[in-house]
């Protein structure tokens, strides 16, 4: 009998997520995939997972969640408040075990804006076009409702009470652009003036894309609007016909017209998917090549995430049973645990 | 959708084209040509498909606007300037505006209602054209559209060309939701829409056929090249074609 995670209750943006797919944008379907790839790469240090293993996506609000058999889980992203039935809370970043039948209520975002619960063994929905990331624009898989249950895959087993500190992309910050096809027709004078005027992110964003309100004029381009459309990316900054800049997120169209002044690096991108209403922005027009060094180091930086791990200190104050806690990491056999339950 | 399509095939010998950019941190776009016409949507098809076929290492994924390619590649694993060398080397090993069409292309047949309250706009959108909404309706129906590119939603394709009436613009103001199957008319071309969406397009006539089938063994039913003939037919048969599945009463044979 397989694991399955049981979705109570569900907020209005749950889904499962995972890295996306690649291959399908001929066919007019974008990549997808989590919008904070950077929380999937954490869950996935913080349970010993492969980066691509799926997760549930929660962007704003969680939860009610219950699993059928003891399961390793992780939190990332978004902090949101994390209470087990018995009033215990569980700590952001970090993994721990989530006992069978015990009911795990996830709330509301206190920073940032997607929150990811990662499941031992990862979601084994079916896949679909090789990949198990809902494409809520295209139609391709679903938000999670009530009721909703998922089957888990295999766990293999690992630690639990392990924490790994975020890196910091919840409130904005400095973006890093590279030039991009229309760059040169806004200009340099108006290139210059992007890299000085302060953004704040608009309510307006989704899985599509996020809107930047520039403070004071926009940067509306002369003939902007006769662009031929053509291929647009995830990180292109699109200036809108009355200048308002928006950042594309995994879920953009795949053809656009509208000009794009830069495109934000992927490194950056998790720090555009996570500001909340109100975050400001900057940005700053790199080279190729020093595009090319900060891609490097963030990767780099993701493969030593699970190196960064350290266990989870407990605060005696916000547990319920002492007794029934270790009070440094310690390690589960994955689900050897069941055999005795 | 903001360019104003042309015939006018691009001067064979033009220098200028067909021109290679960098496109962010992880893409490189071929254009040939900076307007619609058969001879560049051909090269940028014809182009896709070499350097798929070349197997380069660092290619991630391709795809094909209108008259542009587009390579998404790992700049880690191959710097900029190498990849756009390689691209460069490969444009010059033919002339690609002279590619023929990709193989086995369909034509399509696709039951459709012009106008009624199924596709509220065929009346404005053919006194735009200059014509009545019977007169939109044959013209339409007699021409064969090419789907020239698959983009902006799943499955969903551009089709070209319609006569010159056509060439009209798009509305200013955004029709906040246009369904599913809906076909929409700008500038020389149609869309047949693959979502639901918020449209600047007119919308002309209405359609069963699903273009986006995520679970199907083919779940992207068009590509690039095939053809496609929008037959009129009448409210009371679209009722009826509501049990005729994913295909919507639409069949397809193989073009020679």
């Amino acid at each position: 009998m397989s694991v399955r995670l049981i979705i109570h209750r569900a907020g209005p943006g749950l889904s499962v997520q995972d890295l996306g797919r690649s291959g399908y944008l001929v066919f007019g379907l974008s990549r997808g995939g989590a919008a904070d790839r950077l929380a999937l790469y954490e869950g996935a240090a913080l349970l010993g997972h492969d980066p691509s293993t799926a997760a549930i996506e929660m962007a704003g609000l969680g939860g009610t969640f219950e699993v059928t058999h003891d399961t390793r889980i992780a939190l990332t992203g978004a902090p949101m408040g994390a209470t087990l039935q018995d009033g215990t809370v569980l700590r952001w970043n970090a993994s721990h075990l989530l006992p069978a039948g015990v009911q795990l209520t996830i709330g509301a975002v206190r920073a940032g804006s997607y929150g990811y619960l990662h499941l031992g063994g990862g979601i084994a929905s079916e896949l679909q076009l090789g990949a198990r990331s809902a494409h809520l624009a295209s139609g391709l898989g679903a938000r999670l409702t009530d009721g909703t249950e998922l089957p888990l895959g295999r766990d293999a087993g690992g630690a639990v009470n392990m924490t790994l500190e975020p890196e910091p992309r919840l409130e904005g910050g400095r973006l890093r652009m590279v030039p991009s096809l229309q760059t040169g027709l806004f200009g340099d004078a108006e290139v210059a003036r992007f890299q000085e005027v302060r953004f704040s992110r608009d309510s307006r964003a989704n899985r599509m894309g996020v809107r930047l309100l520039p403070e004071g004029q926009g940067f509306a381009l002369e003939g902007g609007l006769s662009v031929l459309s053509e291929v647009i990316a995830p990180g292109d900054i699109q200036v809108t016909g009355d200048g308002t800049p928006y950042v594309l997120m995994s879920e953009c169209q795949t053809t656009g017209g509208y000009p794009r002044i830069g495109s934000v690096l992927p490194c950056d991108m998790p720090r555009v998917a996570q500001a909340q209403a109100g975050a400001e922005f900057r940005f700053t027009l790199v080279s190729l090549d020093e595009a090319i060094e900060l891609e490097r180091r963030a990767l780099a930086d993701l493969e030593r995430l699970p190196s960064r791990l350290a266990p989870l200190l407990r605060d005696p104050a916000s547990m319920r049973d002492l007794l029934s806690y270790q009070l440094v990491g310690g390690v589960t056999a994955g689900r050897e645990l069941d055999e005795g339950l | 959708m903001t360019n104003s399509p042309s015939s006018a095939p691009v001067p064979a010998g033009d220098k200028q084209w067909p021109k290679v950019a960098t496109a962010g941190f992880d893409g490189v776009v071929v254009r040939f040509a900076d307007s619609l016409s058969e001879p560049a949507n051909r090269a940028a098809l014809a182009f896709r498909a070499a350097v798929e076929a070349a197997g380069w290492a660092a290619i991630e994924e391709t795809s094909t606007s209108l008259v542009s390619t587009y390579l998404r590649f790992d700049p880690l694993g191959c710097a900029h300037d190498a990849m756009m060398a390689q691209v460069q080397a490969l444009l010059k090993t033919r002339d690609w505006y002279d590619a023929a069409l990709p193989q086995g292309r369909r034509l399509w047949r696709v039951p459709t209602v012009f106008g009624t309250d199924l596709a509220p706009q065929l009346e404005e959108a053919a006194a735009r054209a200059g014509l009545t909404p019977d007169e939109a309706i044959q013209q339409i129906a007699q021409t064969q559209l090419r789907v020239q590119t698959i983009g902006f939603a799943p499955g969903q394709p551009y089709l070209g060309e319609l006569p010159p009436a056509f060439d009209i613009p798009r509305q200013t103001e955004l029709t906040p939701q246009v369904p599913e199957g809906a076909v929409v008319v700008a500038i020389r071309q149609i869309v047949l829409f693959s979502v639901t969406t918020p449209t600047g397009w007119r919308h002309i006539g209405q359609t069963r056929f699903r273009l986006f089938r995520p679970d199907a063994p083919e779940p992207f039913v068009l590509r690039p090249g095939d053809e496609v003939l929008f037959e009129p037919i009448s409210p009371e048969r679209y009722a009826a074609l509501e049990e005729a599945g994913a295909d919507g009463g639409a069949t397809s044979e193989v073009l020679a």
